[in-house]
């Protein structure tokens, strides 16, 4: 049996790799002169369900933005079906990868241009409201933390089995809150990674 | 077959808060992970066919006009789940600074110069076996501002997904015998010794090509394993 290769920080310069193209006010041209494998839109012309924009800010334990971050996300497709396994037969949203990729910008913002993903089956056959899992980076963090995005329009939140490991008090870190206004759908989800009202991370 | 991802495998990680690289101390969440199971939603992730990488992507040296300054060198390992079995087809994203020790990033201010040539990006997806290869240029140390006269050992930045969202990985690729190995927060907040090494290149003789190129070997591990079957016997 083999021991795993250690965890070391994404560091401050990841960006021209890995994210080339994403929030860039760092560049004076916007963009990197490389091209973008993942990025923050994650709609394809094939996939159906509720287009959904998610915003975010995300700060230290001072509350200052962190500007030099790289949020992941993975999530379901609106049927609540993962694209994970190769070779599967084919879904009606085939091109949905369900992974994005959002640095942030020097406000410390992201953001993401996605579906809104579907109920998927949890633990004991228990179905988990929808939900997107979030992997953060930076520069500080010597590994990535893991936490979830909830929507605060689902009435599944309320029997969702990982939701309700949450102690109640800290369950709201993790809901994303629909913004008012018309046209598609903005959901607002800050992290705080240390502090006041600090976001819920898991261990996985 | 379907692994498991045991969370003990995750003890040779820093901790998040690891105070001699300054930067944690702010960056890190005070209160206890919340510890849930793994649901599909962990344990499935995103996949990369051929069509995210492009000829050529895994040549940094390929990729301006001219070529870079620098040693020319190969970097090439296999990636492999805790049972030693290859994790195919997996993208493996790298980013470094060029020969001088210098990042194209638009907020890195070292007074080193930037090459033309370099930028300093590669990704390439493993084969069937787990392998990958790189060729690039050794990238130089380089000071920040963590300590007085902190340099960072010489450094390759890897991304790698693997099979799962919870295999996820990002760590640095170190060289063989640098001297700054004893001065560096960041490499020592690995505290295992072996876990530490782990971190750090081979050279690789028997792939050093002649008259062109050294070449280092980087094995990469990630999170996998097969599930122990449990022994219901009682005894």
């Amino acid at each position: 049996m083999s021991d795993i290769t250690p965890s070391q920080t994404v560091g401050p310069f990841f960006a021209y790799g890995l994210a080339p193209h994403s929030r860039c006010d760092w560049q004076p041209s916007k963009i990197y002169d490389w091209k973008e494998t993942v990025g923050a839109n994650l709609i394809t012309p094939d996939a159906t369900g509720t287009k959904v924009r998610i915003e975010g800010c995300i700060t230290d334990g001072d509350g200052k933005p962190i500007n030099d971050a790289m949020i992941e996300i993975w999530q379901a497709d609106a049927q609540g079906r993962y694209s994970h396994a190769r070779g599967e037969k084919p879904r009606p949203n085939a091109k949905f990868t369900g992974f994005g990729r959002s640095a942030t910008d020097k406000q410390g913002v992201f953001s993401f241009d996605t579906i809104k993903p579907g109920i998927v089956p949890g633990p004991g056959g228990k179905p988990q409201a929808p939900h997107i899992v979030v992997c953060v980076f930076s520069r500080g963090m010597l590994r990535q933390i893991y936490t979830r995005l909830y929507f605060s329009d689902e009435a599944a939140n309320g029997a969702d089995p990982i939701l309700q490991m949450v102690p109640e008090d800290r369950r709201g870190t993790l809901i994303a809150h629909k913004q008012p206004g018309s046209g598609a759908a903005v959901y607002r989800f800050d992290i705080r990674v240390q502090g006041e009202n600090e976001t819920v991370f898991f261990d996985i | 077959m379907s692994l498991v991802y045991p969370k003990e495998s995750l003890n040779v990680f820093p901790k998040h808060l690891s105070p001699d690289y300054k930067s944690t101390v702010k960056r890190s969440p005070s209160k206890p992970l919340i510890i849930v199971p793994h649901t599909l939603s962990e344990l499935t992730g995103p996949a990369f066919g051929h069509d995210a990488i492009q000829e050529g992507d895994n040549d940094l040296t390929k990729q301006h006009k001219g070529e870079p300054l620098g040693e020319r060198i190969i970097v090439h390992g296999y990636v492999y789940d805790e049972d030693k079995r290859p994790v195919p087809e997996t993208l493996v994203e790298i980013w470094q600074a060029n020969a001088c020790g210098r990042y194209v990033h638009n907020v890195d201010q070292h007074p080193a110069p930037l090459d033309p040539n370099f930028t300093g990006a590669g990704r390439t997806i493993t084969d069937k076996n787990g392998y990958y290869k790189f060729i690039t240029v050794k990238p130089g140390a380089y000071p920040w501002g963590n300590h007085h006269n902190a340099w960072r050992p010489n450094h390759i930045h890897f991304s790698v997904f693997g099979q799962a969202f919870v295999t996820r990985l990002v760590t640095q690729m170190y060289f063989p015998g640098d001297p700054l190995f004893p001065f560096d927060p960041i490499f020592n907040s690995v505290t295992d010794e072996k876990a530490r090494l782990r971190m750090v290149s081979k050279f690789d003789l028997d792939n050093t090509i002649p008259d062109w190129a050294l070449c280092f070997r980087f094995d990469i591990v990630l999170r996998g394993r097969e599930q122990t079957p449990v022994n219901t016997e009682k005894h």
